[in-house]
């Protein structure tokens, strides 16, 4: 009961932060859209044993949680959970892929161990892209941006419903779901049950649809939602996206943590 | 087993999402045009249904392990294939945005992994052509474990294939595979019954939201499944090519270029040695890089540190091979939408 009620606070807190009014908040939500996917597909094109040209990355989820104004330790705290998939099978990384690529003194790094470094670097990068553009952006936000770029509005209308009731209904299933805890004296749900619970939900839903369409109809609805900041794509949007982009194919052909590495060690060997 | 960001290239990521978003662009032609109006919402509330029912959790009989419900079977069932796919994918969407599973470009693999299979293939040809024109609790149950089972098979492998032609793990694909194919198996089970027992609870309470007609599936008739047994082929066909580079090329390359070089990535207490060192790497990489190059990458040489010369190669092959493998997919997504939607044209 706990674990839902949690999951869902952390969701709905997720949410709010796209209701900031910072700069980055103001951008229409397209330049946002496509940084991040211009960002991701950077970071994930390096080579598999490319750990430090990876950090400099950290730089656009880092600056954006700064203008955005979210709070840093909620999304490090995100952060942190990463994707457990990607950890369990680069976990593997190092039982089978031994050779020594590195030498440091007599320590040798493996292959393996290089490259589950860089697993672990990908995710961060990737999985904070992701928790700061819905926290500057919002999902109606990042829905409208697709919208415009060329997702079919059919696809559109169904995620802001999802997105609307979502609320709606984990709170009704953590409801009964604590219904049945304190009336099974703690008692595990077994399939049979949770078959008929899940039901019980189901056709809750099911009318709740009903009167959805039936009250949307009586106002009007004719397949379209209409959002309340409507912005354009001007200079501020241009700038932002090409000055990203940029950055990006740079760090992407430039080491800079090699160079500034080699900058330092230079300078006092 | 949502597929991870961290584990993709851009060629798998950038295919798998081209795959994706056709089928999804399909589906939402099909839907406006076929289905009744009062669908849309449904679809709207059941996505966020799925999420809920993924929250409240059940332990799993003589194990001591919880599992949830993964919705993909249960939805088809209940709305049909197209509006199925949109709604897993939508639920997808959202589970990528707030909770993180997965990440943004992993969206296209997980939307064909959860979505495509249960939807296109588990449903039209496991679980209606078991459950036949009469259903019972009984035929239910059974072709909702086979459908499920089916579907998390495909699902899987549609995880190995990605992760493997991506290049970034090193597990063997069959080592990943003898890994992933019975767990889901166990998960399949699972999810099959439960499927089952939300589905025979909603029939016995109303049983006209649990469609019995075959004709409510139009991607059951033959030519199509033609077309998709063509698809399952490929994907197996390519699956083998995938594997038999992932086990012997970049291992033989790893070793030359380890041999060669004896060094990797090179950290700051080692520059001294750094420029004769990436002299020699830059003379000796040189030779697998050409061989494996197209024409196009050649620009890109100058601009890049010496450092990296070390696994370039090795990435290339896997470059190439996931771009080739990235095009069977993307090629038999794109026939397999130009046959659907002629096979429309046909019919209309």
């Amino acid at each position: 009961m706990a674990s839902i009620d949690g999951a869902l606070l952390d969701f709905k807190r997720l949410d709010r932060l796209a209701t900031g009014d910072t700069a980055i908040h103001r951008l229409d939500p397209r330049a946002k859209v496509l940084a991040t996917l211009v960002f991701v597909v950077t970071v994930v094109s390096f080579g598999k044993y490319e750990v430090t040209p990876l950090v400099p990355f950290l730089i656009f989820p880092v600056a954006m949680v700064a203008l955005g104004n979210l709070p840093v330790a909620y999304v490090i705290k995100k952060i942190a959970l990463l994707c457990p998939f990607a950890l369990v099978v680069g976990i593997f990384n190092p039982i089978f892929d031994r050779e020594v690529l590195v030498q440091i003194g007599s320590l040798g790094i493996t292959g393996g161990w290089l490259s589950f470094a860089s697993i672990v670097m990908r995710s961060i990068l990737t999985v904070g892209a992701a928790i700061v553009l819905v926290g500057v952006t919002g999902f109606p936000g990042v829905c409208l941006a697709l919208e415009r770029i060329g997702m079919p509005r059919v696809f559109a209308v169904q995620l802001l419903f999802l997105y609307r009731y979502i609320f709606v209904l984990t709170d009704e299933g953590s409801r009964m779901e604590r219904a049945r805890k304190l009336r099974s004296l703690g008692k595990k749900m077994e399939p049979g049950i949770f078959g008929s619970l899940v039901g019980h939900l189901l056709l809750r839903t099911w009318q709740r649809a009903e009167r959805i369409h039936m009250a949307m109809l009586a106002r009007g609805f004719t397949g379209e939602f209409h959002t309340r900041r409507d912005t354009r794509f001007g200079g501020r949007e241009l700038l932002f996206l090409l000055g990203w982009s940029t950055l990006f194919i740079i760090l992407r052909f430039l080491n800079l943590s090699q160079l500034v590495g080699s900058l330092v060690t230079g300078i006092s060997p | 087993m949502h597929m991870a960001d961290a584990l993709l290239s851009p060629a798998v990521g950038g295919a798998m999402w081209a795959a994706s978003a056709g089928t999804i662009a399909y589906c939402a032609r099909k839907v406006r045009t076929d289905l009744a109006d009062s669908r849309v919402p449904l679809m709207g509330v059941l996505g966020a249904f799925i999420f809920a029912a993924q929250m409240i959790n059940f332990s799993i009989p003589a194990t001591g392990s919880s599992g949830h419900l993964g919705g993909g079977l249960l939805l088809s069932v209940l709305l049909g294939p197209y509006a199925a796919f949109l709604t897993i994918a939508s639920v997808l969407v959202i589970q990528a945005l707030f909770f993180a599973d997965g990440g943004l470009l992993a969206l296209g693999c997980n939307i064909f992994n959860l979505g495509f299979f249960p939807a296109f293939i588990a449903y039209p040809f496991v679980y209606r052509q078991l459950v036949g024109a009469h259903q019972t609790r009984a035929r239910m149950t059974m072709a909702a474990i086979a459908a499920a089972v089916t579907g998390l098979q495909l699902g899987a492998f549609g995880v190995v294939l990605e992760t493997v032609a991506s290049g970034q793990s090193s597990l063997p694909f069959s080592t990943f595979v003898v890994m992933m194919q019975p767990i889901h198996l166990a998960i399949g089970v699972v999810e099959g019954f439960v499927t089952a027992a939300v589905v025979s609870f909603v029939y016995r309470a109303r049983p006209e939201l649990v469609p019995s007609s075959p004709g409510a599936c139009s991607a059951g008739s033959r030519p199509v499944r033609g077309v998709l047994l063509a698809f399952l082929a490929m994907a197996v066909l390519t699956g083998g090519m995938v594997s038999w580079f992932a086990s012997k090329d970049p291992d033989g390359l790893e070793w030359a270029i380890g041999k060669v070089t004896g060094k990797g990535e090179l950290p700051g207490p080692t520059q001294g040695i750094h420029g004769t060192l990436a002299e020699v790497q830059r003379k000796t990489s040189f030779l697998p890089d050409y061989s494996f190059r197209k024409s196009g990458e050649t620009g890109k040489e100058g601009a890049q540190p010496a450092g990296q010369g070390k696994d370039k190669g090795e990435s290339r092959v896997g470059t190439s091979v996931s771009g080739v493998l990235g095009a069977c997919i993307t090629l038999a997504v794109a026939l397999l939408v130009g046959f659907l939607l002629k096979k429309r044209h046909q019919s209309a």
